[in-house]
């Protein structure tokens, strides 16, 4: 019996149907469309100005606060406007327009970066380089990866997880990078332990991923501070506390982190990300985006400079087809529907989904019938039904009570409702408005 | 027989002579003033319990008033200045008389005007398709059309025109308290002078993009060009984001600026018709009569 989250999760279809495709590198995009807020906490602030040459890798947006993080520019070339551009929810957010110069030869160069296995670089340099590489957890979160490394005093660490979970359906970025970039993620997981003094990690693989197993076994064969364990595949197991609880059988406290148990965890992509800022002192500039759908040509794997516009990826995958209707950033459970195409890739996207018309419903919304599946599903034990309740009768201090705010949005509960409720769409209402009534740091 | 009869009342008023006494003393004892004024002032309220005033209800404004040593910047829109008047005659204070306000929606982006980009299937409700995304239309500063401001009116005084998909103030029955204002997310709704005859002028777009953009989102948007700026006797607009809005403190609702308008996007209601000698403010007229007769 392999191991797993104890409480709820569901077991959607996989449609992995990009698992088995390397990743290709995207064709350079003439202009790369660059967010100044990538990340979750403060905006960074833009330090170029409009006409200026940016070689690739230079930081064109300087971290605005401890919560927040650098942006470096994807390409080399010209910034030739400081613009808006709609974001995934449409709205409109401040952004550096960047015209890529073909000529570069910075821009050109993607030679193969050979592997650097020995660890020359002292711990507070090496977290100093990550909070300057404007790395973030590239999961999805984009929380900045060099505020989860930095201890408070009285903290102690003494396990480093690895999420290689990949529980979205449709989603293949980390499998693929697991199984092309193995030995620099392994490089880049002794370089964290070092960083950190953490005596041991463990890789965290769902069993959907064997050859990703495989590879991590064959490297860390004599090797007992890192192990590579196989989890049943159960979504979302990519969830933090449920990860941690899978794996070391340790309950993150209800409105804590992993630290409180002593825990860090970071993605795989994340890993690698943080392996070529330290070995080769590459910044963030690129990350793997699955472009999929069962109907689209060629889904692929892509290596995609920040910035590119998703239009250009739909193109290379083979073109948008026939009866799309729906348009995910993300994966099916957690993603979110595209306004439009001009919306760019940023650190957190992990996929873009083409959903055709028969699949895109979501179905008549009908009454309760209190059948508990929503309760039963809820891997953090809540009761979504009387938390979308509450919140459309406006009693944010009982959901409060109720904590609504421990809510992972993870979607299950809408996904399994036989009533096609939207659950999830009234519990995320009710968290923003629960979020304004609680204070800061509430009491403990 | 008549032992058991007697016992039996004798028992019963003695309990009850007990009861009674208790009560009395209890009742004395836990005491609590109340002050007959503010149950007064209460029936002068009109008991709209609408939160308009600030305060959570009638009752609770009531005790605001007879409370307070100075009310004069206490005030109930719904009752206005007559129920602010009765109030201070009732309690020997000042009241400052104000100038009634109306609800007006600024926006005019109908289904027509504003074509719809993206279809959208979650709950139909502005609080939450608000919070998801920017609205079927690429104009992420109208009116998102799911009602919450009629949802939240007490006195059936707004409606959603279905032709339009946008909600419409009936303004006799619109008593100003200010509860559509705070359930609209993008705060389209602005309460405004409600002058003689209920004349208003206002800019009805919210739209900060500029021109192009916005006009291409939606064929009615203020494009910030400043013609009306221009023509204004008073200096009462100001453009600020490319949007102009229209100081109801200055306008003196001369309606210079609306036949200027390249986007017909500044609203005027209730006004008669234009005079005969100028034929093409005479057809902006026309057009504008329409918005007139629905928001009337």
């Amino acid at each position: 019996m392999l191991r797993t989250f104890p409480k709820g999760g569901i077991h959607p279809p996989e449609n992995k149907l990009t698992s088995g495709r390397p990743i290709r590198r995207l064709p350079l995009p003439k202009e790369v469309y660059v967010p100044v807020s990538q990340h979750i906490g403060i905006p960074a602030e833009i330090v170029v100005d409009r006409k200026d040459k940016v070689q690739r890798g230079q930081v064109i947006a300087k971290s605005g606060g401890f919560v927040s993080s650098n942006i470096h520019a994807p390409v080399s070339g010209t910034v030739t406007k400081l613009d808006k551009i709609i974001d995934t929810r449409g709205y409109k957010k401040q952004c550096i327009v960047i015209r890529t110069d073909p000529r570069d030869p910075s821009n050109l160069e993607e030679a193969n970066y050979p592997l650097i296995d020995e660890i020359t670089t002292e711990p507070s340099e090496i977290l100093e380089r990550i909070s300057q590489s404007g790395i973030v957890g590239l999961g999805g979160a984009t929380f900045p990866s060099h505020v989860k490394l930095h201890l408070r005093e009285g903290q102690h660490l003494d396990c480093l997880i690895i999420n290689g979970v990949e529980c979205e359906p449709y989603l293949t970025a980390d499998h693929r990078l697991m199984l092309e970039k193995g030995p620099e993620i392994l490089v880049g997981i002794r370089i964290l332990m070092h960083a950190l003094g953490v005596p041991r990690a463990i890789i965290g693989i769902e069993n959907n991923k064997r050859d990703a197993i495989a590879i991590f076994g064959e490297l860390t064969r004599g090797n007992p501070d890192i192990r590579v364990a196989a989890l049943q595949v159960k979504y979302p197991q990519g969830g933090e506390k449920q990860l941690v609880r899978a794996l070391l059988n340790r309950e993150v406290p209800k409105n804590g982190l992993p630290l409180d148990v002593g825990v860090v965890v970071h993605n795989v992509g994340t890993i690698f990300a943080i392996y070529q800022a330290v070995q080769h002192n590459r910044p963030l500039t690129e990350r793997v985006v699955t472009v999929t759908g069962k109907r689209l040509a060629n889904p692929s794997n892509f290596w995609v400079r920040i910035g590119t516009p998703v239009a250009d990826l739909i193109a290379a995958a083979g073109g948008l087809p026939e009866g799309t209707r729906k348009i995910v950033s993300g994966g099916p459970m957690m993603g979110k529907a595209l306004k439009s195409t001009d919306v760019p890739v940023t650190k957190g996207t992990s996929g873009i989904l083409i959903i055709p018309e028969d699949e895109a419903s979501r179905g008549e919304p009908a009454a309760c019938i209190r059948c508990g599946e929503c309760v039963s599903v809820c891997p953090m034990g809540l009761e979504p039904h009387l938390l979308m309740n509450l919140t459309e009768k406006s009693m944010f201090k009982r959901a409060a009570a109720e904590d609504i705010l421990t809510c992972i949005e993870c979607g299950s509960c809408s996904y399994v409702c036989p009533s096609h409720r939207p659950l999830l769409d009234y519990i995320r209402f009710g968290k923003s408005i629960t979020k304004q009534l609680e204070p800061k740091n509430p009491a403990p | 027989m008549t032992d058991s009869i007697l016992n039996s009342v004798l028992l019963l008023a003695g309990l009850g002579t007990l009861a009674a006494l208790i009560l009395y003393l209890v009742s004395k004892r836990f005491y609590v003033f109340d002050d007959p004024m503010i149950g007064r002032v209460e029936e002068l309220l009109p008991a709209a319990n609408c939160a308009g005033c600030g305060s959570p209800g009638c009752r609770a404004f009531a005790e605001k008033l007879v409370k307070s040593e100075d009310i004069s910047d206490l005030f109930c829109p719904v009752g206005g200045n007559e129920v602010m008047k009765l109030v201070a005659e009732a309690l020997g204070k000042e009241v400052v008389e104000k100038d009634p306000t109306v609800a007006v929606v600024r926006c005019q982006g109908s289904c027509e005007v504003r074509p719809k980009t993206t279809v959208y299937q979650g709950p139909r409700t502005c609080a939450i398709s608000a919070l998801i995304y920017s609205g079927e239309t690429d104009c992420q500063y109208g009116c998102l059309g799911d009602g919450d401001c009629v949802a939240a009116c007490k006195f059936d005084a707004m409606y959603m025109d279905e032709a339009t998909g946008l909600p419409v103030v009936i303004t006799d029955k619109c008593t100003s308290c200010g509860m559509c204002v705070e359930a609209c997310p993008r705060d389209i709704i602005e309460m405004r002078p409600k002058k003689k005859r209920d004349l208003k002028i206002y800019v009805g777009c919210l739209n900060e993009e500029k021109g192009g953009i916005a006009k291409r989102a939606c064929s009615v948007a203020c494009i910030g060009c400043s013609k009306c700026l221009d023509v204004c006797p008073k200096e009462a607009i100001v453009i600020e984001n490319n949007l102009a809005y229209i100081d109801p403190a200055y306008c003196t609702l001369c309606r210079k600026c609306v036949p200027v308008c390249p986007t017909h996007s500044i609203i005027e209601t209730n006004f008669p018709p234009r005079k005969e000698k100028n034929p093409v403010a005479d057809t902006l007229a026309g057009d504008q009569g329409v918005k007139s007769g629905s928001d009337a």
